[in-house]
Order: structure tokens, then C-alpha cells, then sequence
């Protein structure tokens, strides 16, 4: 239950890109089509998951007990880089077609900041046991997954749509951004959030 | 000259916000006042500066395969430098800029002119360069930080300058950002055309 709510609270209350702005980026740059954007969503859950899981496990069983925090945004981008490139090594070897379908995406993911602001988010929050953090960052993950996918379907409709000239392309985008994010505020306070 | 040219290419002509559209993540996050995106701002810009010019003094050393991480390090070292001295010196402005200060590491804008210019420029060069983005920088979180702050709390830099009545709060919510910055790019690039 208390982990239903958190899911909830991830994807449509607190929604990563809508309210907390972390990995415009991407949420920009490949929403274009609603093809891409649904690989780059499968993508970041992935990746993101797994590299909260990594940096946590390092937060508590090695910076904590020999007291180097502060070497926390080193280490973690450090890790995150590291764990794109081996992610992309394995699956190229163990599954090509999944590689195809991804592959592209990899390594725009090393500068994703919602990768590493989740990661070290989650390390800020008291409370949060690993198995928390990884429900946490899942959840996140597909926040942005539904919030790029709902984008690039308006995106696809604003192609056919005679834009003025100094609007088209980002700033008509960003202002479509605005109003999603403003339909999204009608979530805040359904339930508590993390 | 041509020196003043460098320094003021990512102040206008190749704005980091306006025009070259990186750093998309910090401008949208912590604009809700002038003075948030001031700070903001100025600690890229430190960033910025000293690692163009540590990149550019070691541009010969690093081999070029593992150039990307080297440079990751290097600009993360500075990044870790700067939270710590806000954390320290200015902790108002770290509470309000909380996690955009770890995630200076990933703005594109620093990686990106450390590839582009710094790994094949003079330290000079790279210098004028990275303290010319990061005005350019500053200078446009300013202006739609004061921009959100005239319109949703109705004061300027902490001043207040309009009476509560007329606060439209949306825009120092979320949507607020987004919409600001389209209209303000809009407006950018129509003057642009205007003066070619």
C-alpha cells in the first residue's frame, strides 16, 4: 500500500520532468516522434533503476563508512558513466535486437540529469531503506516515461499547425511543456508526496 | 579584438540559453527569482571558467579516448568545490538551489565547451571563452528569474514592487517556467531576424 502510494505520488503528483525539471534534455530533444520517445522512456527506466540500485548499494557500504561523502558527485557520475557503457557492451553482446531498439539511446543517457539528481536525491532522503530508493527511482523513471510519451503525441499534432515564425521549433514546445505541466498540477495533493 | 570577440560570442551571439538551447534543467528549476538564478549563474560560471582552463592546460596529457571522462572529472571536481563553498558561505542560496548545484556536472553547456573549445584552444582563449558563457548564462537565468519574480510574487531581487493583488502565482510554479522561456526565446529570435 505504502509503496502503491509512492508510485503514484512519483508519476503523476511529483512528476520528475513536469514539476521537479529534471531531464528536459531529452524530454526536448527526442520527443519529436512518439517512436523514439517510447525507446528513450524504456531506456532511462532501465538504466535509471539499475544505477540508483548501484550508487545506493556504494552511498551505504562505501562513502558512509569511510566517511567521503563529499566525493559523493564524483563517484556517482563516475558509475553512472561507467554502468552506460558496460550496460551497452552487454546487451550488444546477449541481445542485439534489444540493442537495436535502445542502442541509440545509451549513451545520451550519461547526460541525462534526471539520472544522477534521482541518485543523489534518494541519498538525501533520511528514511529511505535501498529497497525504497529503487521503488522510488523505478517509479520516477516511468513518470518521465509517460510524461515524454504524452509529449511527443502533442508534438506529432503541433507538426501540422501553422506556427508564427518565431515560435517554431523549442519555444512553441516549451510553451506546450507549460500547459502540460499545468494540467499536471491538477494531481498535486492526491496523495502525500516522498 | 579578436579576443573581445571570443568573450562576447556566449554572451550574444552564441547564448547558452537563448540561442544554443543547453542547460535546459538548472534554467527551468531555480528561476523562480532573480536572485536564485543569479547564483545560479555565477557558480557555473566559476565552474565553467576553471575547468576550460584546466582542460586547456591539459589537453596535450590526456589521450584522446579517454578525454570524455577525464573531463568529467575534472569539471565534477570543481562542481564538488563550489556546493561545498555555497554550503559554507552563502547557505540561503544552497537551500534554494539544493540539487541543481551537484547537477552543474551534467549541464550540457560545461561539457560541451570543454570538448568544443577548450580541448582545442590556448588557456587564454579557453578562459575568455568559459567566462564569456557563463555571463551569457547568468546573465538570461536573470532575466527570466526577474521576469517569474515580477509576475508571480510582484518584487524584483527580493524588492517588492507591485502589491499582492496583481501576483500571478502560476508563474513561479512549474508551468510558469516552461511558458516564460518559450516567450522569452521567441522574442530572442524574432529580434535576431530583425537585425540581419
Amino acid at each position: 500500500m505504502e509503496y502503491l502510494l509512492m508510485i503514484i505520488a512519483c508519476v503523476f503528483v511529483n512528476n520528475i520532468i513536469l514539476s521537479q525539471f529534471l531531464g528536459i534534455c531529452p524530454f526536448l530533444g527526442v520527443s519529436n516522434k512518439l517512436s523514439t520517445a517510447l525507446g528513450m522512456g524504456v531506456a532511462v527506466i532501465f538504466v535509471m533503476t539499475l544505477a540508483t540500485l548501484v550508487t545506493s548499494l556504494v552511498q551505504v557500504y562505501v562513502l558512509v563508512p569511510l566517511e567521503i561523502t563529499f566525493l559523493q558527485t564524483i563517484a556517482f557520475i563516475l558509475i553512472i558513466a561507467a554502468l552506460v557503457q558496460m550496460v551497452e557492451i552487454v546487451l550488444k553482446k546477449t541481445s542485439p535486437s534489444l540493442y537495436q531498439a535502445l542502442g541509440i539511446f545509451l549513451p545520451l543517457i550519461t547526460t541525462n540529469c534526471a539520472v544522477l539528481g534521482v541518485a543523489i536525491g534518494v541519498t538525501q532522503k533520511p528514511d529511505f531503506t535501498i529497497l525504497d530508493s529503487v521503488i522510488y527511482t523505478a517509479a520516477t523513471a516511468v513518470g518521465f516515461t509517460v510524461a515524454i510519451l504524452i509529449f511527443a503525441g502533442l508534438r506529432e499534432q503541433l507538426e501540422l499547425v501553422k506556427v508564427p515564425k518565431a515560435m517554431r521549433g523549442v519555444p512553441i514546445a516549451l510553451i506546450t511543456a507549460g500547459i502540460l505541466s499545468m494540467a499536471f498540477m491538477g494531481f498535486a495533493n492526491l496523495v502525500k508526496t516522498f | 579584438m579578436k579576443k573581445l570577440k571570443i568573450f562576447l560570442n556566449g554572451i550574444i551571439k552564441e547564448n547558452p540559453t537563448f540561442v544554443l538551447v543547453l542547460g535546459m534543467c538548472p534554467t527551468l528549476g531555480v528561476t523562480t527569482s532573480a536572485f536564485n538564478g543569479f547564483g545560479m549563474g555565477l557558480a557555473t560560471t566559476f565552474v565553467l571558467l576553471m575547468s576550460n582552463i584546466l582542460i586547456s592546460l591539459l589537453k596535450n596529457v590526456i589521450p584522446d579516448k579517454v578525454r570524455i571522462p577525464a573531463f568529467i572529472v575534472v569539471i565534477a571536481t570543481f562542481v564538488s568545490m563550489i556546493d561545498l563553498l555555497i554550503q559554507g558561505f552563502v547557505p540561503a542560496l544552497g537551500e534554494s538551489l539544493g540539487l541543481f548545484i551537484p547537477l552543474i556536472v551534467v549541464n550540457c553547456i560545461v561539457l560541451g565547451r570543454a570538448e568544443a573549445f577548450a580541448s582545442k584552444s590556448s588557456v587564454l582563449d579557453s578562459a575568455l571563452d568559459g567566462l564569456g558563457m557563463g555571463l551569457g548564462f547568468t546573465l538570461s537565468l536573470t532575466i527570466i528569474g526577474a521576469v517569474r519574480e515580477i509576475l508571480g510574487a510582484g518584487a524584483i531581487f527580493g524588492c517588492q514592487i507591485l502589491p499582492e493583488t496583481y501576483n500571478i502565482l502560476i508563474f513561479v510554479l512549474a508551468p510558469g517556467a516552461f511558458i516564460v522561456l518559450g516567450l522569452l526565446m521567441a522574442l530572442v529570435r524574432s529580434l535576431q531576424k530583425t537585425d540581419k
